[in-house]
């Protein structure tokens, strides 16, 4: 290694080293099934939570059909098999009598979502976001339930929804992720816990952001969430996704399922920014996350909008994807994921035509520092009715460093002759002439990377929610500060 | 600090790259308002010696002293020499994607500010500072709109590299080549620029292979590198001589 190299190593190690800031673990009384997954851990999971009988039989069906599923292969990704015995699937804070207001929660859980920079109690409410928050298998509290229900939009926690709008769960769920869609999915089906519910009526723009915050915070649990989100005719949501867990030396599953479903004219827009435990520079511990997103167009000109900011987990598969069903349904899908040390991200998506005049756009941006190693995967399917379907996809690698690892798969496949695709792939890497051009006119190395990384997530960052966008700037900087060689 | 004193004062200068020393026992002062023309064949070591004095952190100095005004540069990052007043315009200057020139040349002049405590400039103050200096190169504002040299002709570049130069007010300026793939009239905006920049306080050294350039700016001194040390040191007329004769006749 020559001398520069070693400088800039120099660099990146004192930089990374910075502490990963939600690393903490929160010490509360909790009501948990033992680890393990059998039949019975479904039943007693389904009693626990008091569940209607179709969602009894939904979980069996998917425990049965995950039984006989293999997790998959065919990711750019490299793990120790998971024991899936060794995990527990239910945790949650133990709770007394029911919650009647905000004021009865646990305030070591209180202080836990305070620390994480999300308040619950009232005065301190981020004034334009609602909030439901998860802490491990439960949703804790959702935040301006009464005002969003002024205006008709239900906002809770799946758990509840699924008593209290059960006729609506049940017609959706499962509909846009079938059960047996993969082999995480059909885990999910069998045994998730909790997780988000929204509903906007017709006609309903929907007043607030919705936001949900999930944080894993047992060792040995595993997280199994599930968000369900319907738009009705002519209604628009936004809606954002934070999580974060705890450091520990072992590997958390988090195994979600997302589906959104829009109808005529209606818009989703749903935000992610994950920073989950990433493991630390050896590789050791971190989140393994393994995530199926699904948005279903079904109305004509209905639209559902990723955007996502992958920073955290030691393995990230995840490829939130749209269904065009509707004529001119638009998808959109714009990503940045960020991999240091020895992180793995498989990530990407997956935009299937089927209506006439369907458009979708792809922008992916990925960023390797250090050992890590980063996958763009995605799928263009024009179907033989898609007619007039449009596809633009853009899919750009930085590298940072002579040992991570960037790869773009994009598969594309048009079954009519009335289509209109356009793919645009490039990989740059920071360069150590680069920085010494930055360091010459008196600029610092992180300040050179800052910027660097800022313009090639720029068109991505545009897409956030300005709560977000600021954030996920400040994220990246913080993770990348120096990771170059 | 004492007017006398030096801008720069190399002595006996070894230094090189990956253990293969290039600079061989190098010495040369240079005095403030003095315009100094190194020349020499390919290979004679005057980009590393550019890029040492900048502290490229690739190249490492064996033995000797680098001392500017006075002091000793050896140990000094390469941002603490650009904030002390030493730029280097790069014979290949670098594209950087995703960055505006605005930004790049705001984010280098606040950081100089800052080192010397003064206040950091916004965004709108920057862009009437930026476009006197602009001027001064004939370049226009949609320069500062564009991403850092990404897809600039050559001429564009090199005007960049002067544009900074004199934003940042250096005191030493090392100029690497900045004459070559120029044409004619570019030749003559940046000698324009460079003259205009220059005065009493500073000093500048061109590298180049030709005359052409000392036609438009006239050194004190010219100098001949040749295996890593000069070998030859003369005014003005020893280019000319060069032009006609060519390096060998020097061996």
């Amino acid at each position: 290694m020559n001398q520069s190299n070693k400088i800039l190593n120099n660099n990146i190690t004192k930089l990374v080293n910075q502490p990963y800031k939600y690393g903490f673990s929160t010490t509360i009384e909790k009501d948990i099934i033992e680890k393990g997954l059998n039949e019975n851990v479904i039943y007693l999971l389904s009693k626990k939570k008091n569940e209607p009988n179709f969602l009894l039989k939904f979980r069996l069906k998917a425990y049965k059909k995950w039984k006989e599923m293999k997790c998959p292969q065919w990711a750019q990704l490299k793990f120790e098999e998971i024991d899936y015995q060794d995990i527990i699937y239910y945790s949650a804070p133990k709770i007394k009598k029911k919650l009647n207001s905000l004021d009865e929660v646990d305030p070591e859980l209180l202080e836990t979502f305070n620390k994480l920079g999300i308040s619950l109690t009232e005065q301190k409410r981020l004034t334009n976001v609602a909030v439901d928050a998860v802490f491990d298998s439960v949703s804790i509290a959702t935040t301006f339930k009464e005002e969003l229900a002024e205006y008709g939009v239900i906002f809770s926690s799946i758990s509840e929804a699924i008593h209290d709008y059960t006729k609506i769960v049940e017609k959706y769920l499962g509909t846009v992720v079938p059960i047996g869609d993969n082999y995480f999915s059909a885990l999910n089906s069998a045994v998730f816990t909790d997780g988000s519910f929204c509903y906007i009526p017709k006609n309903v723009i929907c007043p607030l952001d919705l936001s949900t915050y999930f944080r894993i915070n047992d060792q040995k649990s595993g997280q199994f969430e599930r968000t369900l989100i319907i738009a009705e005719e002519n209604s628009q949501v936004s809606y954002l996704e934070g999580c974060t867990a705890p450091q520990y030396d072992n590997n958390q599953l988090h195994a979600a399922i997302v589906e959104l479903i829009a109808l005529n004219n209606a818009t989703i827009k749903y935000s992610t920014v994950q920073n989950w435990y990433s493991g630390d520079q050896k590789g050791q511990g971190g989140v393994f996350n393994f995530v199926t997103k699904r948005g279903l167009c079904a109305g004509d000109s209905s639209k559902i909008s990723w955007t996502q900011v992958e920073t955290g987990s030691s393995i990230t598969w995840k490829y939130p994807s749209c269904i065009l069903v509707g004529e001119n349904a638009q998808g959109e899908f714009y990503s940045v994921a960020l991999t240091n040390n020895y992180q793995q991200a498989d990530t990407g998506t997956k935009m299937i035509h089927i209506g006439k005049n369907t458009r979708s756009r792809i922008v992916s941006k990925g960023i390797s520092a250090g050992n890590s190693k980063n996958t763009y995967r995605g799928l263009v399917n024009v179907n033989k009715k898609a007619i007039g379907a449009r596809n633009y996809s853009q899919c750009d690698s930085l590298l940072i460093g002579n040992m991570s690892n960037a790869n773009t798969f994009p598969f594309i496949s048009v079954q009519n002759s009335r289509t209109k695709i356009e793919h645009e792939a490039s990989t740059s890497k920071i360069g150590e002439e680069q920085l010494f051009y930055f360091l010459q006119r008196g600029i610092s190395i992180e300040k050179g990377i800052e910027l660097m990384i800022s313009g090639f997530c720029n068109e991505v960052f545009t897409e956030l929610p300005l709560e977000f966008a600021s954030e996920a700037d400040r994220l990246l900087s913080l993770k990348l500060e120096g990771s170059v060689g | 600090m004492n007017l006398n004193t030096p801008i720069l004062e190399i002595k006996n200068l070894r230094a090189g790259i990956n253990n293969s020393e290039i600079l061989k026992n190098l010495n040369l002062t240079i005095n403030r308002g003095e315009i100094h023309a190194i020349m020499g064949p390919n290979g004679s070591g005057k980009s590393t010696f550019s890029k040492i004095i900048a502290g490229h952190p690739a190249y490492q100095v064996v033995s000797g002293e680098i001392l500017f005004n006075g002091q000793s540069i050896l140990e000094l990052e390469p941002e603490k020499r650009s904030h002390l007043g030493i730029f280097l315009a790069f014979q290949y200057p670098i594209e950087i994607p995703g960055v505006s020139n605005e930004d790049f040349l705001r984010l280098a002049y606040n950081s100089k500010q800052k080192f010397y405590n003064k206040p950091e400039v916004d965004p709108i103050e920057f862009f009437s500072l930026i476009n006197d200096k602009l001027k001064l190169v004939n370049m226009s504002s949609t320069f500062l709109s564009r991403n850092v040299n990404e897809g600039f002709s050559g001429g564009e570049k090199k005007r960049n590299e002067i544009l900074q130069m004199i934003l940042l007010e250096s005191e030493l300026s090392i100029l690497d080549e900045t004459d070559s793939g120029l044409d004619i009239d570019a030749l003559k905006v940046i000698s324009t620029g460079i003259n205009t920049f220059m005065d009493s306080n500073k000093a500048i050294i061109l590298i180049t292979h030709y005359q052409r350039l000392l036609d438009y700016i006239k050194p004190d001194y010219v100098h001949v590198m040749q295996n890593g040390k000069i070998i030859k040191t003369g005014n003005a007329d020893l280019a000319k001589e060069l032009e006609i004769k060519g390096y060998e006749w020097l061996k």
